[in-house]
C-alpha cells in the first residue's frame, strides 16, 4: 500500500497555475524530499497534501484513502512549520499536548505520549517553558515533538531547518535522518537546499515552474539527471553545462568542446552511454560534467585507464574550501568548474593538467533540455 | 548621549512649559473653585485663590445637590454612566476582537468590502445618526433607557475595536492558524485558544478608548434620555441650567471633576498599556 499516492494534481491562484499535473507516489516509510527554487509550487504541493489548500483537479490519497475532501485535523498527518508556528502563549507541554486536547485524548495518554515524545526528542527540561524562551534549535525540537506525539501515517515538513544558522542546521538534519530511521515514518519534507535533499531524501521530487522534472532516488538524480534544470539545480557547484558536438568514427562515439577551435577538446563517450547517443551523431547537444570529474593530472577514476582522459586547460580562478580547491578553467573556449586535491598549487592564468572522468558524463537535447544518454 | 543645556533647549523647554502651563489655566481654574465657597466667589470673581478651603462642595454635588428637582446630587447619574459604559465597553470590544480575527485571519471572499464597510463608521458624524437610532429605539422599546444607551454605543464601538483588532491581528502569522487547523482546532477555539491570549495589548488600547469615548459622549446621552435615566454627561448640562439662584459654580466644579474622575484613572493605570499597544506587534 502507497503511504501517498498524488495523481494529475493541478492547482491554480487566480490566472497562475501553481501546479501542472503532479504525479507522485511514495511507500511507507520513505523519506519524500520536494525540492525546487522559490515559486517552484512545492510549498503549495505540501499544503495541498495537509489540506490547507484546495485541490483544483485530481487526487490525494493518503494511507490509500483518498482526502481530497477530507479537513487537515482527520487525514492523521502532523506538520512541522517553517516558523515553527508555536502557540506563543502556552508552555512547551501545552504546544505538544493541544492537539490532544482538540482530538479529545483522555488525560492519562495524553501524559504518556507526552513522556515518550519528550524523552525522544530530549525536551523534558523545557516543558514548563514558553516559546520565547527557547532557542531556535530548541523551539525546533519543540515544533518536531508537536507532530510526533500524534503518531500519524505522515509527517509534512515545510522547510523547518531554513531559520537556523548553518551549524545547527546540519546537526537537525541528521537529527532528522535519525528520527526517520528510527521511528521509520512516512516523510514529506520541502526545502530549496539541495544538500539538505540529497542527505535527507529516500526520494527526491525536483520541482520547478509547478512541474516535477524528476522524481527519483538522490543517486539517479545526481549522476542522470532528467532535465537540465535539475542538472544545474543539484549540486554544490552545479554540473558544467557546455555547447558539445557529437561525432562518430572507428574508435567510437566521441563530444567535442569548442568544435573547430584550435583548443578543442575531444571526450570518448562510455560504450553504456554511444548507443542511446546515436541518433544525436554529428548534431549539437549539451554536455554535462561533474566538477568533482575534472581532478588533478594524476587522479584515476575507475579500474579502466580510457575513462581517465588527460586534458590541458588555463587556470582562471581558484577557490581553495580547505577540503579541495574549486577551479574555474577555460575548456574549448567554455569556463568549467573542476575539484582539485587542496595540496595542489594552480597558477591563475598558467594552463595546468587535468584529468577528466568520462563515465558520468550526461548528454542533453538542446531543443527539449531532456537527458538523452 | 549627554543632554547639553543650550541656549536653544532652554528655549525650547520655556516655550513648552508655557504651552503646557496655557493649556491647564481651565483645570486650574476648576480645580481652584471647587475649593472655594459661593460667597468667595461671588465677593471676587470666577478666577481666584480660594480663601479657605471647602471641600464641602463635592460632598453637595456628589449627594445632595438638586438637579432637575431630585436632591441627590450626580451620584445617581454617575451610576447610571457606570451601568451604561461597563457593558457598552465589554461587549463592543470582544465582537471587535472577532471581527478583527476573522476578518485578518480567516481571509474569505469580500473581506475587504466588509473591513472598508465597517470602517466607514468611523468617519459618520454622530449627528447624522440621531433620527436612525430615535426610530430604532422607538422600534425596540429601548427609548429613554440606559439599555437604549449601550446597544447605541455596542453599535458605534463596533466601527473602531474592528479596525484596532484587525489591525493587530493581522500581525499574526498564517502558520499559527495552519497549525492550529492540524491540531484539529476550530474557528471559536483558535480564538480562544490562541488569539485572545496574544490580545492583551490591543484590548486594553480597546477598552481604555471605548470606555473614554463612551463615558464622555454627550449627545446621545441629553437627546434619548431625560430625568433620572440620563448618564452623567447630560446631568451635568442639567446641574448647570438648573440654578434658580445664584450660580454654584463651587459645587459645578466639584461635579465636573467627580464625573471626569473614571477616564482619568482608567488613563493612568491603563495609559502606559496604552502606548505600548498601539505600537506593539503580535507576536514576539
Amino acid at each position: 500500500m502507497s503511504a501517498l499516492r498524488i495523481a494529475r494534481l493541478r492547482k491554480r491562484f487566480g490566472a497562475q497555475e501553481v501546479l501542472k499535473g503532479i504525479d507522485l507516489e511514495i511507500g511507507s516509510g520513505e523519506f519524500l524530499v520536494l525540492v525546487g527554487p522559490s515559486g517552484c509550487g512545492k510549498s503549495t504541493l505540501l499544503n495541498v497534501i495537509a489540506g490547507l489548500e484546495k485541490a483544483g483537479e485530481g487526487t490525494v490519497e493518503i494511507g490509500g484513502r483518498v482526502v481530497n475532501d477530507v479537513a487537515p485535523k482527520d487525514r492523521d498527518i502532523a506538520m512541522v512549520f517553517q516558523s515553527y508556528a508555536l502557540y506563543p502563549t502556552m508552555t512547551v507541554r501545552q504546544n505538544i499536548t493541544f492537539g490532544m486536547e482538540c482530538r479529545r485524548v483522555p488525560r492519562p495518554q495524553q501524559e504518556e505520549a507526552l513522556a515518550r515524545v519528550a524523552r525522544l526528542l530530549q525536551i523534558e527540561a523545557l516543558l514548563n517553558r514558553k516559546p520565547s524562551q527557547l532557542s531556535g534549535g530548541q523551539r525546533q525540537r519543540v515544533a518536531m515533538g508537536r507532530a510526533l506525539v500524534r503518531d500519524p501515517m505522515l509527517f509534512l515538513f515545510d522547510e523547518p531547518l531554513s531559520n537556523l544558522d548553518a551549524k545547527l542546521r546540519v546537526e537537525m538534519r541528521m537529527e532528522i535522518k535519525q528520527l526517520h530511521r528510527r521511528i521509520g515514518a512516512t516523510m514529506v519534507y520541502v526545502t530549496h537546499d539541495q544538500i539538505e535533499a540529497m542527505t535527507m531524501a529516500t526520494r527526491i521530487a525536483v520541482m520547478h515552474q509547478g512541474e516535477v522534472q524528476q522524481f527519483a532516488d538522490p543517486e539517479t538524480i545526481y549522476n542522470r539527471p532528467a532535465t537540465l534544470f535539475v542538472a544545474r539545480f543539484m549540486g554544490a557547484p552545479p554540473m558544467n553545462t557546455v555547447a558539445a558536438r557529437l561525432t562518430g568514427g572507428a574508435e567510437g562515439l566521441a563530444a567535442i568542446i569548442g568544435a573547430g577551435r584550435p583548443d578543442e577538446i575531444r571526450l570518448p563517450v562510455p560504450e553504456e552511454l554511444a548507443a542511446r547517443a546515436g541518433p544525436f551523431r554529428d548534431r549539437e547537444v549539451v554536455l554535462g560534467i561533474r566538477p568533482e570529474c575534472i581532478a588533478e593530472a594524476d587522479r584515476r577514476f575507475g579500474a579502466d585507464a580510457r575513462h581517465s582522459v588527460p586534458i590541458e586547460a588555463p587556470v582562471e580562478m581558484t577557490e581553495p574550501t580547505g577540503a579541495e580547491t574549486i577551479v574555474l578553467m577555460r575548456l574549448g573556449g567554455e569556463a568549467l568548474l573542476g575539484r582539485v586535491s587542496p595540496d595542489i598549487r594552480l597558477p591563475v592564468g598558467a594552463p595546468a593538467r587535468f584529468a577528466l572522468d568520462t563515465r558520468k558524463l550526461c548528454l542533453f537535447d538542446p531543443a527539449t533540455e531532456r537527458l538523452i544518454a | 548621549m549627554a543632554d547639553r543645556l543650550t541656549p536653544a533647549r532652554v528655549l525650547i523647554y520655556a516655550l513648552l512649559a508655557g504651552f503646557a502651563a496655557f493649556y491647564l489655566v481651565p483645570l486650574l481654574v476648576v480645580v481652584l473653585n471647587s475649593v472655594r465657597t459661593a460667597e468667595d466667589i461671588g465677593a471676587t470673581s470666577v478666577v481666584g485663590l480660594p480663601r479657605e478651603l471647602a471641600f464641602g462642595n463635592f460632598e453637595r454635588a456628589w449627594g445632595s445637590y438638586c438637579i432637575a428637582r431630585r436632591c441627590e446630587g450626580i451620584s445617581p447619574y454617575m451610576w447610571n454612566s457606570f451601568l451604561m459604559v461597563v457593558p457598552a465597553t465589554i461587549i463592543s470590544t470582544l465582537l471587535g476582537a472577532l471581527n478583527g480575527y476573522s476578518l485578518a485571519l480567516w481571509r474569505f471572499r469580500g473581506d475587504n468590502w466588509v473591513f472598508g464597510i465597517i470602517t466607514l463608521g468611523v468617519f459618520l458624524p454622530e449627528q447624522m445618526k440621531l433620527v436612525p437610532w430615535t426610530l430604532v429605539l422607538r422600534d425596540l422599546g429601548l427609548t429613554n433607557t440606559i439599555a437604549g444607551l449601550v446597544l447605541i454605543h455596542v453599535v458605534q464601538g463596533i466601527s473602531f475595536t474592528t479596525l484596532f483588532c484587525r489591525n493587530y491581528y493581522t500581525a499574526i502569522p498564517q502558520e499559527l492558524l495552519k497549525a492550529a487547523k492540524i491540531d484539529g482546532a476550530g474557528f471559536f477555539r483558535i480564538f480562544w485558544r490562541i488569539v485572545l491570549p496574544l490580545s492583551p495589548p490591543i484590548l486594553i488600547v480597546t477598552v481604555i478608548w471605548q470606555f473614554t469615548h463612551i463615558w464622555n459622549e454627550f449627545l446621545y446621552g441629553v437627546t434619548f434620555t431625560s430625568g433620572a435615566q440620563q448618564p452623567v454627561t447630560a446631568a451635568l448640562i442639567a446641574l448647570s441650567v438648573s440654578v434658580s439662584e445664584a450660580p454654584q459654580y463651587g459645587v459645578q466644579s466639584a461635579a465636573v471633576l467627580i464625573a471626569a474622575l473614571p477616564t482619568l484613572l482608567v488613563y493612568l493605570f491603563g495609559g502606559k498599556y496604552f502606548v505600548r499597544g498601539l505600537t506593539a506587534g503580535a507576536v514576539k
